[in-house]
């Protein structure tokens, strides 16, 4: 095996973090070699380790508050983590890159794409003007950016999601590099545009035969891209191997854990003697554009634009579609949070038109959970606090006992220990802040709540376990749920009924099964290659 | 759905006792004192506050206590007329020698160190007022305006003038200790008040946005263009000038500094998931913006206090520099200053006023500097 020398070798690395007086061990001992050309991905659940792994090959920690107390990092011989400084700036752009999550700011937002990237040329080849400019346009026709000519003057701002992360990718192989780290390069955009981005990355490793050193909590991502896959948990790789070996028989626990996390279960029947809860018809939300000294109103972005649905007890209506295409802008307004045109019936009445104040008496009734669980609880009020809120709007004739055990009622629901109401949020996991916040919703008995994405933010096994949550809640309490998400594999999972949005419009609309065993249009085809079988369709289907 | 029952042995548990403060308010602490010359400044500036509230018995022309003829008598507190003690005034002056003897010869009294008050004038002084500070002239000197000269009894450390006196011949010693505690008090009567003004416009133009935000906002742009110092002493040029009249004419100007933090903090935080949630559930405006936002205003507000008391306290003596500030008597540090300024042969005036104005400005700035460290959440400390 050990046919040749490792482009990159890892061995027994460890990070510390020191913070007021406490030392946190954040990785610990970790090995691993990645060789020419070898795509080896680093994969566990937030919090294991692995991008401060990654961050120390290229020493990019916040030193001094990191430390390594042990390892070395041997990048063609030479410890990393002895270089110089001057030694370092040598390698990093140049030899080992990266590409970050967030391509919404790892550019800087004042510099054009020329610049941002003409910088790094500049920086380690020494080309300017003409011949960088050459560089550049290469680079942006390699990395799929069509029109680059014309993008070369452009601002961050006025590009994509996956525009930017092209522009991301561009910059990282400027100087063709050996090693390219990619610390979740595709988590921030959409299924579709994600496939995509993977594609390229493939193309770009066959082209150039560069090293990957692939970051990442996505499963499905790992079989299809990678080589070698390492295993991180609480800052240990509990297994190492070849792909197809570590997903057939995976030997330890916590992979064989992470494997069986998919979200599972079957949705509620579809059955329609089941009383309606929910009915919108034409619903549209227009933000007007106003232009000129009058600010007269020119024309319109047609957030939602003319949506019908109809949703009965204890079933779902899932809405899915890519970012913008107003599927949250269509819960807001079904929940009445903001101000839409057509008619909505809430349990029999007509609330298109209530103000705020003749909307409370229904609010205990018509619940949303968001989806950050970090930013949906108020950071300095109690978990008791946050959940008995709406009680105290709703329920005025109730002693604070009775409050109480409400309290302790509804967070026995979501599967939490009442003794913990004392306590406050970032004192929890993300999965516990998204049980707090569906207790939040379901202490007052609602009938209809508006889900927003509310796995997303969270890690694979914990979405597993809040689509069971959810489910059976459902069953117990017959509520209706209007489940938005980009994520079809929990989409599938809990809904009956779909809506495949797209610019504000309903592209297919129909029965959940019908519409997974079946897809009628392109859109929602493209969709389900994306998000099942990470496959890039042609981008005349899904670009704009 | 049936009634919600949870184990009642649960509910039947008492919630864990927690410390005085919340984890987070317990790490900005930890912050603060880490910044030890902000910490140390601030239990100083503390003491001498706590100090100067009780100036009565520090410096004060009567007695703490007294016993005349086996009655008790508290003259800080009370004010009793002269004839108990068989004289004719309405207010009795113990420091006259007729009062003394009478009350000690039936009794006796417990007087604090320093034995003026910010308004009593020293009728022994040896020199033409002003009279430097007694360490600078010998015993002779120093008591030569009493009946006995150095072998008077009242020529005592009490009666004598430390830090010398003004062109009045009034104790500069107590006048710095009455103006201390009323810089102090005025600034911070101000600053609390700026900021609940300050912070209800900002919260009120942050969370409602739109037109409230502009009209108010353009409001503020005008009325915080206005050359406040000039507009302050027309002001006090007419109305009768007083501790509250003053208090009223700077809050009118101050308010301002803090509405554009507490503004944007407010149209940050309006859009927050747990806000969005928070108005999903119903709750009211009011509620919403008590709760859940201000929290996130006052780490900036409180940021900012500590200035702002410094900046009031340098205005407030400004003013009465200029002879606009409180009214003539008051213990003024301000107006100390402008005495230094006429009596140059007197260093003492300006120097004592300089050194307690620049020690109480710099507390409090290293007070401040040290809140703002321990709200910076960046900032880490060993």
């Amino acid at each position: 095996m050990m046919t040749m020398e490792p482009l990159l070798s890892v061995r027994n690395l460890s990070v510390a973090f020191h913070q007021g007086g406490r030392t946190t061990t954040a990785v610990d001992g970790i090995s691993f070699d990645i060789h020419k050309g070898e795509v080896l991905a680093l994969v566990g659940e937030s919090g294991s380790g692995k991008s401060v792994s990654a961050n120390s090959i290229l020493r990019l920690l916040p030193y001094p508050a990191a430390s390594h107390p042990s390892g070395e990092i041997l990048f063609k011989g030479v410890d990393l983590l002895k270089a110089t400084d001057q030694q370092l700036r040598a390698v990093r752009g140049n030899d080992i890159t990266m590409i970050f999550q967030e391509p919404m700011t790892s550019l800087n937002p004042l510099h054009s794409i020329e610049k941002q990237i003409g910088e790094i040329l500049g920086l380690h080849q020494g080309l300017t003007g003409q011949a960088a400019r050459g560089r550049i346009l290469e680079l942006l026709e390699q990395v799929g950016v069509r029109d680059a000519e014309k993008r070369l003057k452009a601002y961050p701002h006025e590009l994509s999601g996956g525009q930017r992360q092209r522009v991301m990718i561009a910059m990282a192989l400027a100087n063709r590099p050996e090693l390219l780290i990619a610390d979740e390069p595709t988590t921030a955009l959409d299924v579709t545009v994600q496939a995509q981005i993977l594609q390229l990355l493939r193309d770009l490793k066959g082209q150039h035969g560069m090293s990957m050193l692939f970051i990442t909590h996505d499963l499905g991502i790992v079989r299809k891209f990678a080589d070698r896959v390492c295993v991180m948990t609480k800052g240990q790789i509990v297994e190492t191997g070849p792909v197809e070996e570590v997903f057939t028989h995976p030997q330890h626990e916590y992979t064989r854990h992470l494997l069986a996390a998919e979200p599972r279960g079957e949705p509620p029947l579809a059955d329609a003697s089941k009383p309606v809860v929910m009915q919108g018809s034409d619903i549209r939300v227009w933000f007007p554009i106003k232009s000129g000294l009058m600010r007269k109103v020119v024309d319109h972005v047609k957030a939602v634009d003319g949506i019908d649905l109809t949703l009965r007890a204890g079933q779902t209506l899932g809405v899915v579609g890519e970012s913008g295409s107003g599927k949250t802008t269509l819960g807001l307004a079904l929940a009445r949070l903001i101000s839409s045109k057509g008619r909505i019936s809430f349990v029999g009445r007509d609330i298109e038109a209530y103000s705020f104040t003749e909307m409370r008496p229904l609010r205990n009734q018509l619940q949303v959970v968001f989806q950050d669980p970090y930013g949906s609880l108020s950071p300095r009020m109690s978990v008791g606090d946050i959940v008995a809120e709406g009680l105290k709007v709703h329920e005025h004739g109730l002693t604070a006992g009775e409050r109480d055990q409400r309290v302790c009622w509804a967070l026995e629901e979501v599967g939490l220990d009442p003794l913990t109401r004392w306590r406050f949020p970032h004192e929890f996991s993300g999965g516990q802040r998204q049980r707090i916040a569906i207790a939040r919703a379901m202490v007052l008995k609602p009938r209809f709540v508006m889900l927003d994405e509310p796995t997303s933010a969270l890690d694979m096994s914990v979405q597993a376990q809040v689509v069971d949550l959810l489910r059976d809640l459902q069953r117990k309490h017959d509520l209706a749920y209007l489940f938005i998400s980009h994520d079809l594999r929990v989409v599938k999972a809990l809904a009956n009924d779909l809506i495949v949005m797209r610019f504000g419009k309903v592209v297919e609309q129909g029965t959940a099964a019908d519409v997974f065993r079946d897809p009628q249009h392109d859109y929602t085809r493209a969709l389900l290659a994306a998000a099942f079988d990470i496959e890039a369709v042609p981008t005349a289907v899904i670009a704009h | 759905m049936d009634t919600p029952i949870a184990d009642p042995a649960v509910i039947a548990v008492t919630p864990p006792r927690r410390g005085l403060l919340s984890p987070p308010n317990l790490r900005r602490w930890e912050n603060f004192k880490a910044n030890r010359r902000g910490y140390w400044s601030f239990w100083l500036f503390m003491l001498l506050f706590v100090l100067s509230m009780g100036a009565e018995f520090i410096a004060n022309d009567r007695p703490i206590v007294a016993s005349y003829k086996g009655e008790i008598l508290f003259p800080v507190f009370v004010n009793y007329p002269e004839d108990k003690f068989g004289g004719f005034l309405a207010q009795t002056d113990y420091r006259s020698s007729f009062i003394t003897d009478e009350i000690n010869a039936h009794g006796w009294m417990l007087w604090p160190p320093i034995r003026y008050s910010y308004q009593t004038v020293n009728s022994n002084i040896p020199r033409s007022a002003p009279t430097p500070p007694f360490w600078l002239m010998s015993k002779d000197e120093r008591c030569a305006a009493y009946p006995q000269k150095a072998a008077d009894p009242e020529c005592r450390l009490g009666n004598l003038n430390w830090l010398g006196t003004d062109d009045q011949a009034r104790d500069v010693m107590a006048r710095m200790i009455y103006g201390f505690r009323i810089s102090v008090l005025f600034g911070l009567a101000l600053t609390i008040c700026s900021a609940i003004v300050g912070v209800t416009a900002g919260a009120v133009q942050g969370y409602f946005g739109g037109w409230t935000d502009l009209l108010l906002q353009r409001f503020i742009e005008i009325w915080s263009s206005m050359p406040v110092l000039y507009i302050l002493l027309i002001i006090a040029a007419i109305l009768p000038p007083g501790f509250f009249v003053l208090l009223g004419i700077m809050l009118l100007f101050s308010w301002v500094g803090f509405v554009g933090i507490v503004r944007a903090e407010f149209l940050r935080a309006r859009n927050f998931e747990y806000v969005r949630a928070a108005r999903a559930l119903g709750v009211n405006n009011r509620t919403i913006m008590v709760r859940h936002l201000l929290p996130n205003a006052m780490v900036a507000t409180l940021t900012f206090l500590p200035f702002i008391l410094s900046g009031s306290i340098t205005t407030l003596t400004s003013l009465d520099f200029l002879g606009f500030g409180m009214p003539p008597g008051s213990p003024s540090l301000g107006e100390m200053i402008s005495q230094g300024k006429s009596n140059l042969q007197a260093p003492w005036l300006g120097l004592t006023a300089f050194f307690t104005m620049s020690i109480m400005l710099s507390l409090l700035i290293f007070v401040g500097e040290a809140v703002r460290d321990a709200f910076d959440p960046r900032k880490t400390f060993r």
